[in-house]
């Protein structure tokens, strides 16, 4: 080798050993920053605009820079959910929204904006007297930040952090200050982490609420879920949840339980989330029988096979047991025995986490009826949060997994209706702060002005989710058997109602006679056989 | 020496062994799917019945075209004569060695009795099995056909499944009932070489 070629071998071999380290040193404070950047194929970028070059003090000055040429962004964002937190929802004329259900999570927002509003897409909503129509209060950065650095804490009514913060209280855990200006400079798309700082931290955190949204969708395997994996078709939350004028299409409430207006994907007034609007309603092209099935089982129950493969979702809360102090009167928390999650919180009572769950299914149509605050219950029965509604002979409804998330939470005595408390506040009534469920309910039901009886005690109730995300590549779908034939003795379906599935569903009568004959004849020609053989023998005797 | 008649022709043997064999694996198959035990497991019991009735169809298509171009559909016009001679025969003939009512000639193969269970095979078992096998096969187009207005799986599943334990059944029988020639192989040997031995 001469020396001219052994100097250029060992310059291009330092050249690609210095690439690759400057690759790995861009990956290293954001990992997911890089591959966004080249995939950005937008025709502004915001780091070169005047409006965003100053140091932002609040949240509310970014939204005003923002507005400056987003003119219209504000007015559409003040007519969605997102912002109201409010919905009337046609079918059943009831007012729903985070604004006034209860649950039997957190339970209620009310008297507790201060902390829920760390979810709400605006800036302030601590009680009340919020200026929904304030355009400077809309939260423009906790969709469309790319930095991944924009944090909104419990407690602040939406603002994020502005200076360093411990949080929780008392924990040692300091949340940095937002830089503003970057964050700012640095908007873009909405993202799986975006909709996820909010959605998969639903119920008070990572996994709680949804057995099928959490922070393992963030960079999810093709297994958790096909469409979402990075090394797959890579979607975001909107690939499905096609957005227009900030109009977010899906609902927990009025749910499309049977799509059949599907695959028109862009076209105004279908619905864009559904599998049908890609898949179309009969997708497997090799196989008739399973289009057959789809007639009647939604998409969602064979390929979402469990729900909670990412981590494990809370499946029950006991609100009863909350308040339990230690001999100091400090409050305690004991972990599961899977030493990752609590079982018990003085704060919250006493919980169940599962993971890869098998979801109940039923038959569903889209229409959701609540017990709200306003409803008489009975207190001798489970309480439905939301009742389902579907028959298999409506025409409308489709075999659907569900999550049953069961609880117990305080109701009126006296005028047996659920109940707001005061949960979170810097007084002396929240029962996070004193543990006192009077003091907590008093406070609460009079903040929303609603009669209380001055009686509580704690109800069963039962809150039902329908599975829709984290759907498994075909491979891991269910297969004929896990209904038809369930090894473990369980069918999937075989609490459905309605529905004939050969394997399981034999009629009984029938089954009893024919193998009753047919063991009779059996018995009968055996013996007759026997007959003619001792006849033979005793024949050859003679 | 006994005498020997050729009582079965090769079509007929290779029909009647084949479609036992069909038949005899559509009933594993077929009671798998219907939930009674775990061979092949679903998925694949379903496929491999579907395909067996197939090709049961098939083997029929041929044995309807033989039996009409040779005539021998005539073996199965029922005849009450003699029932009751066949009747008392297989209740206490067989077991004193009495003489055998009926001898089978080439125009009579079947005994009264035979011809009137495969005659209600025929008329009665066979077509239930198979309208309820092909609208279970055809389910998936129900809908566009517009059969899904008269039909309902969970029926269609019932007559199948009577149908099938009528097949079980005779089954049990028939093969019993093979064992009742001169010799307990003699039918058996016949319905194998064509040549049925007589005393």
């Amino acid at each position: 080798m001469s020396l001219a070629k052994l100097v250029r071998v060992l310059a291009v071999t330092a050249g690609m050993v210095l690439a690759a380290n400057a690759a790995q040193a861009n990956t290293d404070p954001a990992p997911a920053a890089p591959a966004e950047k080249k995939a950005s194929t937008s025709t502004a970028d915001h780091s070169k605009f005047k409006e965003l070059q100053e140091n932002f003090a609040t949240g509310p000055d970014v939204t005003k820079a923002c507005l400056k040429c987003h003119t219209e962004a504000a007015k559409q964002i003040m007519h969605t959910k997102h912002w109201t937190w409010e919905y009337l929802n046609p079918q059943t004329n009831q007012l729903l929204g985070k604004k006034h259900i209860i649950n039997n999570f957190c339970t209620s927002i009310s008297s507790n904006q201060e902390f829920c509003t760390a979810c709400h897409i605006g800036y302030g909503w601590k009680d009340d007297k919020f200026d929904f129509s304030n355009q400077d209060n809309v939260d423009c950065l906790v969709c469309h930040d790319t930095t991944g650095t924009y944090r909104k804490l419990p407690g602040y009514a939406g603002h994020p952090p502005y200076k360093d913060t411990e949080a929780p209280a008392g924990s040692g855990f300091i949340v940095k200050a937002v830089d503003l200006k970057a964050v700012a400079q640095g908007v873009g798309k909405t993202s799986r982490k975006t909709c996820g700082s909010c959605h998969f931290l639903g119920g008070g955190g990572d996994a709680v609420k949804h057995g099928d949204l959490d922070t393992t969708l963030t960079n999810p395997s093709k297994y958790l879920d096909v469409h979402m994996a990075k090394d797959g078709l890579n979607f975001t939350c909107a690939t499905c949840h096609e957005t227009d004028g900030h109009n977010v299409p899906g609902s927990r409430y009025t749910p499309v339980a049977d799509d059949t207006t599907p695959h028109i994907r862009g076209k105004k007034n279908a619905d864009p989330e559904t599998c049908q609007s890609c898949h179309t309603a009969a997708p497997h092209k090799h196989n008739a029988r399973l289009n057959t099935h789809a007639v009647v089982i939604a998409c969602q129950t064979c390929h979402i096979p469990e729900f909670a493969r990412g981590q494990p979702t809370k499946m029950s809360w006991d609100w009863s047991t909350a308040g339990k102090l230690d001999k100091d009167g400090k409050p305690i928390r004991i972990k599961d025995s899977s030493g990752h999650h609590d079982s018990y919180d003085s704060r919250k009572g006493n919980f169940r986490y599962e993971s890869n769950v098998i979801p109940e299914y039923i038959w569903f149509n889209g229409k959701v009826e609540y017990t709200l605050r306003e409803t008489k219950l009975d207190p001798t029965k489970v309480v439905k949060i939301n009742t389902l509604e579907g028959s298999p002979t409506d025409g409308k409804s489709k075999i659907w997994p569900i999550k049953r998330f069961t609880g117990k939470q305080p109701y009126d005595v006296g005028n047996n209706q659920l109940v707001v408390f005061h949960t979170y506040g810097k007084d002396d009534s929240a029962l996070w702060t004193n543990f006192n469920w009077d003091k907590a309910l008093e406070y609460g039901m009079k903040e929303i002005g609603a009669q209380y009886s001055g009686k509580y005690a704690f109800v069963e109730t039962e809150y039902s989710w329908p599975t829709t995300h984290m759907v498994a590549p075909k491979g891991d779908a269910l297969t004929c058997a896990q209904c038809h034939q369930p090894s473990i003795g369980v069918g999937r379906l075989d609490k459905v109602p309605g529905i004939y599935m050969p394997g399981r569903r034999a009629n009984a009568l029938l089954n009893t006679a024919g193998w009753a004959i047919a063991a009779l004849c059996l018995l009968g020609v055996l013996v007759h056989g026997a007959g003619r053989i001792y006849a033979s023998r005793k024949g050859a005797h003679k | 020496m006994s005498n020997r008649i050729y009582l079965f022709k090769v079509f007929e043997r290779i029909w009647h062994w084949s479609q036992a064999t069909l038949i005899i694996l559509l009933l594993i198959t077929g009671f798998e799917v219907h939930g009674s035990y775990q061979i092949l497991g679903f998925e694949t019991a379903v496929n491999t019945h579907t395909t067996l009735a197939w090709t049961l169809v098939g083997l029929w298509l041929f044995a309807i075209f033989w039996h009409f171009t040779t005539g021998e559909w005539k073996q199965y016009i029922p005849t009450l004569q003699k029932v009751d001679a066949m009747a008392k025969y297989y209740l206490f003939g067989i077991f004193t060695d009495a003489p055998h009512p009926f001898k089978a000639t080439t125009l009579k193969k079947h005994n009264p009795l035979q011809r009137l269970a495969y005659l209600f095979i025929l008329v009665f078992v066979g077509p239930l099995i198979w309208f309820t096998g092909w609208f279970y096969i055809f389910y998936d187009n129900w809908i566009e056909w517009g059969w899904d207005k008269y039909l309902n799986l969970e029926w269609v599943a019932t007559f199948h499944t009577l149908a099938a334990f009528m097949m079980l059944i005779f089954l049990i029988v028939h093969v019993y009932l093979t064992t009742t020639g001169h010799t307990p192989l003699a039918h058996i040997k016949a319905m194998i070489t064509g040549w049925e031995e007589e005393d």
